[in-house]
């Protein structure tokens, strides 16, 4: 695929094209964070940075949306029919993911759109969605996404791929959702023959700049079982709080409420991000909570990411190794450690089974 | 594409308080459109979501049988926020259901064999619907013996008794329904908790035999070892599990129990399975 080379002044021109045919989003400060933003005339993206505090799946699957709307008042003939909510059909992209966040609209669009359900919100969002991402440069010390299925120049799930050097900016087209978005921005100017080469060895230097791994090679031929039952799940979990920050910072965790909102005689049925952490997630209308225990519930996420899947899929683990739940967590539970032991779990080593034999 | 989440509107055609303690209703069910009927053609065990509009939704196994045609049944208990209001819904109101959702009781392989229903409580639902559709003259020469033992704590907190009283009259069933007790003296069936009444009348286990178990967590673990005395191999034991639910189509992440969804994977699994996975119900 052909590189083209995007000079400052080209690149503002073309995010401003982009805009009539897009809404674009890119990264913007928000306090002393970036988060994902829409932008407006004249903005540009931040492409200086690590990565946006959230996880840009917000962009396809919102926090909180409406999925019917209703009436209650009996005297209209639609009374307590739900109605599809109109969406919004215009195509958007999101200027400067990174490589990891887009790997992870690929994972969640199995359980989205699976052989036999499709989750017409989540896929319709999707397909008006293109994807360019921002290599990393200077990878964070949370970041393990090479052991985690990409890398810091990673494309899959990617339209386009941008890699920036000194004030001069490369686009990959990677798709053909890609190549379009490209035309419609007007950057056409073919980098320099050596260019590409130099792109290799951006790519080569980043990743040698990871400093962080999971260890992944003996989650498959484990037993759910075993490892569910491992001694460690207490006292690796006993600091948690429930906070559910994890959960939603991270660009893999996909579970949602269904509530009814009722305004008056009008109302719409909503769904909202939820989380794991919480024991109203499973409680029973009896009382009963199958996760009555918060080390259940941490262990619940952990199993759900890299055992559940991973035996469902066959196709590596739930996590891309962007780090946020690390660097959120206010108690500094670790991916990475927790997964290293899932890992490295051997049940036949496990002392509570040589004291019972 | 369809929208999955989108309910079929229906309209309630009969409400029948089922207990004594008015805790347990059964709601009849006409859809609107009458194409909507033939779109949720389903199978004895399989559940829907009750969508009462500004309330919300809720699972429920489907108590009527196919067999039975222009109406869905659901005998509904009446315990937090949905079910409340939807026991002070009137007859001929609006709302809707989205289904038939799950995997349903496995009819392939229990065809040709001995089927024996054990129930308690308010879970006889889809147990309900199983004996209707096995009674139906088209599909009881596929099964053998059928064997009923269903339990509750008195006479009057026993679901469709005019049913089960008319199924005490035939020949091609066998019913043993008891309470946990009565001071009735016109009380003519058994009197005791369900896992005893198992032990005494269940036929023994075999290859050819196939349990289907429904009822409270207690009830459950009381009947187990019994079943296991009798000889029932764990594959020959069947059970529909109700972890608390949104989608119902696998989806919103709410139901696992390991890697598997109880709203597809499916309420109904084998004793089996269930040994393999975690104890999250
Ligand atoms: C496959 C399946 C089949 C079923 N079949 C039947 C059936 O045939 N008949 C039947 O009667 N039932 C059946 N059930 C159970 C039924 O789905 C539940 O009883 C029902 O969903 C309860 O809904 P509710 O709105 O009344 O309770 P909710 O109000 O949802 O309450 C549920 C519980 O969750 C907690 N809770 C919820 N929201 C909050 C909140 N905001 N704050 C604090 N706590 C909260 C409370 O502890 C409450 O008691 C089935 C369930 C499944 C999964
Ligand atoms: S962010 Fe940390 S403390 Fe909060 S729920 Fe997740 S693991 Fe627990
Ligand atoms: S209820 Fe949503 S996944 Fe099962």
């Amino acid at each position: 695929m052909n590189l083209i080379q995007i000079d400052a002044q080209s690149w503002a021109k073309g995010i401003e094209k982009l805009k009539a045919v897009y809404r674009t989003f890119g990264p913007k400060k928000e306090k002393n964070d970036l988060e994902f933003k829409e932008l407006q005339a004249g903005e540009l993206p931040e492409l200086h940075f690590q990565n946006t505090r959230m996880s840009p799946k917000a962009l396809v699957y919102p926090q909180t949306q409406a999925m019917f709307t209703y009436s209650l008042d009996e005297s209209r003939e639609d009374c307590r029919i739900l109605k599809e909510v109109k969406r919004d059909e215009k195509p958007q992209a999101a200027i400067g993911i990174r490589p990891c966040d887009a790997l992870a609209f690929k994972l969640v669009q199995r359980n989205f759109d699976s052989r036999e359900y499709q989750d017409v919100y989540w896929i319709n969002a999707y397909e008006a969605t293109t994807l360019v991402g921002l290599a990393c440069d200077h990878p964070c010390s949370t970041c393990f996404c090479t052991s985690a299925g990409t890398g810091p120049f990673g494309e899959e799930g990617l339209d386009v791929l941008l890699i920036q050097q000194n004030d001069t900016l490369y686009a990959k087209a990677i798709t053909q959702k890609g190549e379009s978005l490209i035309q419609a921005a007007g950057w056409k100017s073919a980098a320099a023959k050596d260019a590409a080469g130099n792109m290799d060895a951006l790519k080569t230097k980043a990743e040698s700049e990871i400093s962080a791994f999971v260890e992944t090679d003996k989650l498959k031929q484990k037993k759910i079982m075993e490892i569910y039952e491992a001694p460690f799940w207490e006292a690796e979990t006993f600091s948690c709080i429930n906070c559910g920050t994890c959960t939603f910072v991270c660009p893999t965790c996909w579970c949602f409420d269904i509530q009814d909102e009722t305004h008056g005689k009008s109302g719409v049925r909503m769904r909202n991000w939820d989380t794991c952490m919480s024991p109203l997630f499973t409680i029973h209308a009896s009382g009963h909570n199958p996760r009555e225990h918060k080390y259940e519930r941490v262990r619940q996420r952990f199993m759900h990411k890299l055992k559940y899947y991973v035996d469902k899929y066959n196709d590596g683990i739930q996590c891309v190794g962007c780090g946020r739940c690390i660097r959120s967590c206010p108690v500094n539970i670790d991916i990475r450690k927790i997964c290293n032991k899932m890992n490295s779990f051997d049940p036949q080593s496990c002392s509570c089974e040589v004291a019972s034999s | 594409m369809q929208n999955p989440y989108l309910p079929y509107p229906v309209r309630i055609d009969q409400i029948t308080v089922e207990t004594e303690d008015k805790s347990l209703k059964t709601f009849k069910f006409v859809f609107i459109n009458p194409d909507d009927e033939k779109r949720f053609a389903y199978k004895s065990g399989q559940f829907a979501e009750l969508s009462v509009t500004g309330m919300g939704e809720i699972p429920i196994g489907i108590a009527s049988s196919p067999t039975e045609k222009g109406f869905v049944k659901f005998t509904v208990f009446r315990t937090g926020k949905v079910t409340s209001y939807l026991h002070s819904m009137k007859q001929g109101e609006i709302m809707g259901i989205r289904g038939p959702l799950g995997n349903a009781f496995p009819w392939e392989t229990l065809e040709g064999k001995n089927v024996v229903i054990i129930g308690g409580g308010f879970a006889f639902t889809t147990l309900r619907s199983s004996i209707i559709t096995m009674l139906d003259p088209a599909n009881r020469p596929k099964f053998k013996d059928i064997h009923v033992i269903y339990g509750a704590r008195s006479p009057g907190m026993l679901l469709y008794k005019d049913e089960l009283q008319a199924w005490a009259q035939r020949s091609d069933i066998h019913m043993n329904i008891t309470v946990d007790g009565t001071d009735d003296p016109n009380w003519k069936f058994h009197k005791g908790f369900v896992p005893t009444i198992t032990e005494k009348y269940a036929p023994p286990g075999n290859a050819d035999t196939y349990a289907i178990v429904c009822g409270p967590p207690i009830m459950i673990k009381f009947t187990q070892p019994v079943l296991d005395n009798l000889g029932y191999s764990h594959d020959n034991i069947i059970m529909s599990l109700e972890n608390r639910m949104k989608c119902g189509i696998g989806i919103c992440g709410r139901c696992n129990i390991g890697k598997d969804l109880v709203c597809k994977d499916g309420p109904v699994f084998t004793l089996s399975q269930l040994n393999t996975m975690p104890k999250e119900y």
